[in-house]
C-alpha cells in the first residue's frame, strides 16, 4: 500500500469545449479554452515552479515562482495567470527563469524558521519542494533585519512576530511560517464561502488573519479544513499530523455523517488514522470536506466504546460481560422462546442509516428470513419516509432526480426545510459558490437560516412561514403559476397526465388557495409569496431542496407532493440544473432505504405482496416469505405496550433519543423482554436493553453508503475493528445462532447478491466500484453508468402525476396553556443524537443545546440571554438554556436535539405524517418559563443512565 | 398505553388517511383510502381497526366506514402462530 497521490494542475480546469493546441517545451499539447499555461503544461507532464497557486482556488499571481517565456511576447508571464492562446509556443525553463526563480526562492527562505527536521510539514511542504525544484543552494540574507521569524530580536522584541493560534481544536496557525500566498484565503472565500479569512497589512507587513485579529475559534470559522488543505508549508496545519507525523499510506473511503456522503482519503501510519483528506475525485464533494468528516472522526477510539458483547436478566442489573458465543446463543434462544409463546410476530429489528447498505440488507434478511415476518423498519422512519411515499407516488420513485453537481446549472433555488450551510455543509458550500456567481435564492423556513444573508450571498426571497404551514404555502406558489400563466404547458403536455394537471390546475386556482387567503394563518405576506412563485417560474432552471422541515409533519408526504407538483408545472425535471433533491439526514438514510428496510417492501422499493419480487427472493434464501406488511416502528412500540411485541434487535440506532414522545418509547422498550443493541456506545436506547453487541466504525470494515444523489461510494477498512468484528459479520453470526446458513466471507458477496435480487443494482459490484469510483443507481443494462439524472425523457411511473394538496391544519394547535410553536433542527457541528460528535474535540463548539426564542417572547417571560428555562408541551418537560434571537419569528421557538441531558423529545407528541407515521418533530405546541434546574424527569432520567451503565467488576462508565 | 388509547390512535391514523383522500377526485377516495392501508398496516393494526369499526365506536370518519369494505380483513387471532418455518440452509 502506498499514499494515494492527486496531482496539483496548478489552476482549476476549464469547462470551454473549445479545444486550443499549443507547444510547451517542444511537446504539443490540446487544451480547453481558458485553461492557464500552468494546468496545460502540468497536463503535457511537465511541472512548472509555483507557491501561491494550487487547482482548488483560481489564480491569483502574487508568488511570480511560475514565470514562463512565451515566443513573440516580453517579459516573463506567470503561468498561472496566463492562458493558452492557439500555436503558442511556450518555454517553462531558461537561464533567465532560473535566476529570477532563484531570486524569489531566495527572498523567502530569508524569512523562513529553517527548522525542517522538526517541522511537522517536513516531507510534506511545497515551499521545501520548490527550495530543491529551483536548486536554491545558498542564502544570502539572514534574519538580522526585519523577519517573522523570531519573538525578540537581539533581546528586542519583535513586533512583527505573532504566537501560534492553537484555539481551533484540530489545526494549528503558526505566523512564523506563513509565506503570505494567500491560498487559505481564497480556499476559505471559493471553496468554502465562508470569508473568515483576510491578509491584513501591505507589503512585508501583511499577514493572514481570522475576522479583525480574532483567534480562529472565536471567527466566523467553521473549521471545514480548506485553508488547512490549501497552505503550502506547516502554517496551517492538523494537530494530529503534529502530534502523530507524516501518513505513509492512504485509502479513498466515505464519510460516515451525512447524506452528502463526502469522499475522504483516509491517511494511515500503520493502523493509526493520521488524517482524513477530502479526495478531490470524490463525486459528491469535489475536494471540499465538513467538520465533521474532516476532523471528527475520535470517537471511533473514545475509551467509551464498549469492546465486548454484555447480557442482563433484567435492565435494572449491572451489565455482565460474556463471549461471544454466548451473546449470540443468548439472543437465539430468547427470540425463540418469545416467538414460541407469543407467536412468530412477536420480535422484529430495526436496520441502521449508519450502517453500510451490505449491513443493512442482511438485517432486513435476517428478519424476514430468519425471524419468518417483516417487522423490519428503518430511522428513515423519522426522517424522509415521506420522501419516499411522497415523489413514489408523483414519479414513480422515491428518490432525488439530481447529483449535487446538478446545482452549477441552477439559476432559481428553492430551499425549504433545510439549513444546507449547517445539516449538508460541504453541499451548502457548492450551493454558495453558484448563489455568488448569480443564481437567484428563495428560502421557506420559520427560521432566517444561515443562507438568508451569509457573506456575498442574500436570499432574493425569505418566507418566513409559521411552522406547519407549508403546504398551504407550495399550494399559494402554485396558484400564482397557475393563474398567472406562468406553468410550462409542453413540458405538462409531454411528460405528464394532461387530465390530472388540468383537476389539479383547477384545485389550486381556487381562491382559497391563493396567497392573499392564506396570508392569515401562513404568516406569509401576498406580494412576497407572489414574487417568488414569479421568479421561480420564469427564472430559468429552477431547482427545489428540501430537508426534513419538510418531511417532519402530519402531512410530510402531501407537502412533498406539493414540491412534485411545482417542479413538474414549471418543467424543472429530467435536466441538469433543475429538479427535487431531499436533502438526506444520516450517511446512508438513502442506502438503508433501498435496501428494503421498511416493513412493505423488498429492497428495491417493491411491495411484499408483490408475488414476483417475493418469488425472487424466496427463491435466492429457500424461504416462504410473508406477503403482508410488518409494524413500522411506533407501530411496534404501541404493540410492545399493548404487550404482543416482545423482541428487539436494534443495529446502530438509538430510537430512545431520535424518536417522538420518549416516554412512549421506554414504556414500549421496557415492556420488551429482549432488547438487543448493537451499537458503538451505551447509547440511550441501551438503558432498556438485554443484550449489548458492540459495533464497529465505517474504518474498521469494508461496505458501501449510498448518499442523498443515489451515489453508491465505497467504504474501505483502514484498520482492525477494535470489537473484533465488522457488524455484518456480527450479523451473520447471529443468523447462524439461529439456524440459518450464512457464509459471506466478504461484503462484496453480500452486494452481489443485492445486483442479482435487485434490478435498478444488477450492475454493481465491487469491481465496477474500483473501476469507475462510484456510481448513482439505477445502474444497470439500461443505464451502464448509472443515472446522474433521474427521469430524462419521460418518467420511470410512464406520465408525471399531478395530486391535489389540500391542507389540513394539523392538530398540535397553539393555545392558552401551549402559546409558542417550537420547531427542531440541527447544527453544523454535531451529528444527529450526537453520539459520535459529542465524543470529539467538536463539543468546543456546541457544548449543549440551547433554546432560541424571540426578544419580544422572552421579555413577556421575564426571560434573559443563557437563563435556564423550563419547556413544556402536553406530552411533558425538560430544561434547557435560552439564546435570545431574531432568527426566529415571534411565537416560534427552536431547539437542536444532539444532547441527551436535553431529552427535547420528551417533549415532542405522537403525532405523524398521514402516509407514513414520520413524527411530527417540527411542530410542538410548547410553553416556556424561567426555572431553576432540571426537571424531575431530567434527574430520574439521568439517575436511570447512570444505573444502567454499570458493568460488572468495572468503574462507573463516564459519559 | 392502554388498549383503549391504542385504538383511539388507529382511529386517528385511519382518519388522517381519509383527510388526504377526500380532498382527492371522488371517484378514489374510498379506494385510496382502502389500499393505503391495506398497503401499510401490519394485519395487528387492521385487526384493531376492525374491532373499533365493529363496534361502532365513534369519531370515525364517513370515508373510512367507506372505505372498509375494501380494506382486507386479517383472520381472526385463534391461536398464536408459533410456527417460525425458516429455512435452516439457504
Ligand atoms: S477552516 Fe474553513 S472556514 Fe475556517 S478559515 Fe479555514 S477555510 Fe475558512
Ligand atoms: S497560512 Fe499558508 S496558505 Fe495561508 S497565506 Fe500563509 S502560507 Fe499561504
Ligand atoms: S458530514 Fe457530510 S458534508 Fe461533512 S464531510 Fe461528512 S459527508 Fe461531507
Ligand atoms: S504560482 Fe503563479 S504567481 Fe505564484
Amino acid at each position: 500500500m502506498s499514499l494515494v497521490h492527486e496531482i496539483d494542475y496548478g489552476t482549476p480546469a476549464s469547462q470551454s469545449d473549445t479545444p486550443i493546441t499549443l507547444t510547451i517545451d517542444g511537446r504539443s499539447i490540446t487544451v480547453p479554452e481558458g485553461t492557464s499555461i500552468m494546468r496545460a503544461s502540468m497536463e503535457a507532464g511537465i511541472q512548472i515552479p509555483k507557491l501561491c497557486a494550487t487547482d482548488m482556488v483560481d489564480a491569483f499571481g502574487s508568488c511570480r515562482l511560475c514565470l514562463v517565456e512565451v515566443e513573440g511576447r516580453n517579459g516573463t508571464p506567470s503561468s498561472c495567470t496566463t492562458p493558452v492562446a492557439a500555436n503558442m509556443v511556450v518555454h517553462t525553463q531558461t537561464g533567465r527563469l532560473k535566476d529570477i526563480r532563484r531570486g524569489v526562492m531566495e527572498l523567502y527562505i530569508s524569512d523562513h524558521p529553517l527548522d525542517c527536521l522538526t517541522c511537522a510539514a517536513n516531507g510534506d511542504c511545497e515551499l521545501q519542494d520548490m527550495a530543491g525544484a529551483v536548486g536554491l543552494r545558498d542564502v544570502r540574507y539572514g534574519y538580522d533585519g526585519d523577519n517573522h521569524v523570531r519573538a525578540r530580536n537581539d533581546g528586542a522584541i519583535n513586533a512583527q512576530w505573532i504566537p501560534k493560534d492553537e484555539s481551533n481544536p484540530y489545526f494549528t496557525y503558526d505566523p512564523s511560517k506563513c509565506i503570505v500566498c494567500s491560498r487559505c484565503v481564497r480556499a476559505c472565500e471559493e471553496v468554502q464561502g465562508t470569508f473568515a479569512l483576510t491578509i491584513e497589512g501591505r507589503g512585508f507587513e501583511s499577514r493572514v488573519s481570522p475576522g479583525a485579529h480574532e483567534h480562529f475559534l472565536d471567527s466566523e470559522c467553521v473549521s471545514c479544513g480548506a485553508c488547512v488543505q490549501a497552505c503550502p508549508t506547516a502554517t496551517l496545519t492538523e494537530k494530529s499530523v503534529i502530534a502523530i507525523g507524516q501518513p505513509e499510506h492512504s485509502a479513498v473511503t466515505t464519510c460516515a455523517y451525512c447524506g452528502v456522503g463526502c469522499s475522504f482519503k483516509a491517511e494511515m501510519r500503520g493502523e493509526e488514522l493520521v488524517r482524513m483528506v477530502p479526495w478531490k475525485d470524490g463525486q459528491a464533494n469535489r475536494g471540499h470536506s465538513c467538520v465533521k468528516g474532516r476532523f471528527a472522526y475520535g470517537y471511533a477510539t473514545h475509551k467509551d466504546r464498549i469492546l465486548n458483547p454484555m447480557i442482563r436478566e433484567n435492565i435494572s442489573d449491572p451489565w455482565r460481560e460474556v463471549s461471544w458465543e454466548e451473546a449470540y446463543s443468548h439472543v437465539a434462544t430468547e427470540f425463540r422462546r418469545i416467538q414460541y409463546q407469543y407467536g412468530r410476530e412477536s420480535i422484529g429489528g430495526i436496520t441502521s442509516s449508519r450502517c453500510t447498505n451490505e449491513e443493512t440488507f442482511l438485517v432486513q434478511k435476517l428478519i424476514r428470513a430468519g425471524f419468518g415476518n417483516n417487522n423490519v423498519d428503518t430511522c428513515a422512519r423519522v426522517c424522509h419516509s415521506p420522501t419516499g411515499y411522497g415523489l413514489g407516488q408523483a414519479f414513480g420513485t422515491s428518490a432525488g432526480t439530481q447529483n449535487f453537481d446538478s446545482v452549477e446549472q441552477t439559476d432559481v433555488v428553492i430551499v425549504i426545510g433545510a439549513n444546507p450551510t449547517d445539516g449538508h455543509p460541504v453541499f451548502g458550500s457548492r450551493l454558495k459558490k453558484r448563489l455568488r456567481q448569480g443564481a437567484k435564492l428563495i428560502v421557506i423556513d420559520p427560521r432566517r437560516i444561515d443562507l438568508v444573508r451569509t457573506p456575498h450571498v442574500e436570499a432574493a426571497y425569505h418566507l418566513p412561514l409559521k411552522p406547519g404551514t407549508n403546504v398551504a404555502v407550495m399550494t399559494a406558489l402554485a396558484h400564482v403559476i397557475v393563474t398567472e400563466g406562468l406553468f410550462d404547458e409542453k413540458f405538462i403536455r409531454e411528460r405528464c397526465d394532461w387530465s390530472e394537471f388540468q383537476d389539479w390546475a383547477a384545485f389550486v386556482s381556487e381562491e382559497a388557495h391563493g396567497p392573499e387567503a392564506t396570508e392569515s394563518f401562513t404568516g406569509v405576506p401576498a406580494d412576497l409569496l407572489r414574487g417568488a412563485a414569479r421568479l421561480f417560474a420564469t427564472g430559468g432552471n429552477g431547482a427545489i431542496y428540501y430537508g426534513l422541515g419538510v418531511t417532519e409533519h402530519s402531512q410530510g408526504s402531501t407537502t412533498v407532493m406539493a414540491i412534485a407538483n411545482l417542479a413538474m408545472a414549471t418543467g424543472n425535471i429530467g435536466r441538469p440544473g433543475v429538479g427535487v433533491n431531499p436533502l438526506r439526514g444520516q450517511n446512508n438514510v438513502q442506502g438503508s432505504c433501498d435496501m428494503g428496510s421498511f416493513p412493505h417492501e423488498l429492497p428495491g422499493y417493491r411491495h411484499i405482496s408483490d408475488d414476483a419480487t417475493r418469488e425472487t427472493f424466496e427463491k435466492l434464501w429457500g424461504v416462504s416469505l410473508n406477503n403482508e406488511p410488518g409494524l413500522r416502528i411506533p407501530n411496534m412500540l404501541d404493540a410492545a405496550v399493548e404487550g404482543t411485541f416482545k423482541g428487539i434487535y436494534i443495529q446502530g440506532e438509538d430510537i430512545l433519543q431520535s424518536d417522538p414522545d420518549t416516554k412512549h418509547v421506554s414504556a414500549g422498550l421496557a415492556a420488551m423482554e429482549c432488547v438487543v443493541v448493537h451499537d458503538l456506545f451505551l447509547n440511550e436506547t441501551a438503558n432498556y436493553a438485554h443484550v449489548f453487541l458492540p459495533g464497529s466504525t465505517f474504518l474498521e470494515k469494508d461496505g458501501t453508503f449510498t448518499n442523498a444523489e443515489r451515489r453508491i461510494n465505497r467504504v474501505r477498512k483502514v484498520m482492525s475493528p477494535k470489537n473484533g468484528y465488522a457488524d455484518w459479520e456480527v450479523t451473520q453470526k447471529l443468523a447462524q445462532a439461529m439456524g440459518l446458513n450464512w457464509n459471506y466471507a466478504h461484503p462484496s458477496q453480500i452486494m452481489d447478491e443485492i445486483a442479482a435480487s435487485t434490478p435498478s443494482f444488477a450492475l454493481v459490484s465491487y469491481d465496477h466500484l474500483d473501476k469507475v469510483g462510484s456510481v448513482q443507481w439505477p445502474c444497470n443494462e439500461a443505464h451502464p453508468e448509472g443515472s446522474p439524472i433521474m427521469h430524462v425523457g419521460g418518467f420511470v411511473r410512464g406520465k408525471g402525476k399531478f395530486i391535489r394538496t389540500e391542507y389540513v391544519a394539523t392538530d398540535e394547535r397553539t393555545g392558552p396553556r401551549f402559546p409558542l410553536l417550537l420547531t427542531t433542527g440541527r447544527i453544523l457541528s454535531q451529528y444527529n443524537v450526537g453520539a459520535q460528535t459529542r465524543r470529539t474535540e467538536n463539543v468546543a463548539w456546541h457544548a449543549e443545546d440551547r433554546l432560541e426564542i424571540h426578544p419580544h417572547d422572552a421579555e413577556q417571560r421575564g426571560i434573559k440571554d443563557g437563563d435556564w428555562i423550563k419547556l413544556a408541551s402536553r406530552s411533558g418537560d425538560t430544561t434547557l438554556r435560552s439564546l435570545i434571537t431574531d432568527r426566529v419569528s415571534p411565537g416560534v421557538v427552536y431547539t437542536t436535539f444532539h444532547h441527551p441531558d436535553t431529552q427535547a423529545n420528551v417533549i415532542t407528541t405522537d403525532f405523524s405524517d398521514w402516509a407514513t407515521n414520520c413524527p411530527e418533530y417540527k411542530v410542538t405546541a410548547v410553553q416556556v418559563s424561567p426555572s431553576n434546574g432540571p426537571s424531575e424527569w431530567q434527574d430520574d432520567y439521568n439517575d436511570l443512565s447512570r444505573r444502567s451503565r454499570r458493568i460488572a467488576g468495572k468503574m462507573e462508565a463516564a459519559e | 398505553m392502554s388498549h383503549d388509547q391504542s385504538q383511539e390512535k388507529l382511529i386517528r391514523m385511519a382518519n388522517q388517511i381519509a383527510t388526504f383522500f377526500l380532498s382527492q377526485p371522488e371517484a378514489g377516495r374510498a379506494s385510496g383510502v382502502a389500499s393505503h392501508i391495506n398497503k401499510f398496516w401490519e394485519p395487528r393494526m387492521r385487526r384493531h381497526l376492525f374491532d373499533s369499526l365493529d363496534k361502532g365506536v365513534d369519531g370515525v370518519m364517513p370515508l373510512v366506514m367507506e372505505a372498509s369494505a375494501m380494506i382486507n380483513r386479517p383472520s381472526a387471532p385463534a391461536e398464536v402462530d408459533r410456527r417460525n418455518d425458516a429455512p435452516k440452509s439457504i
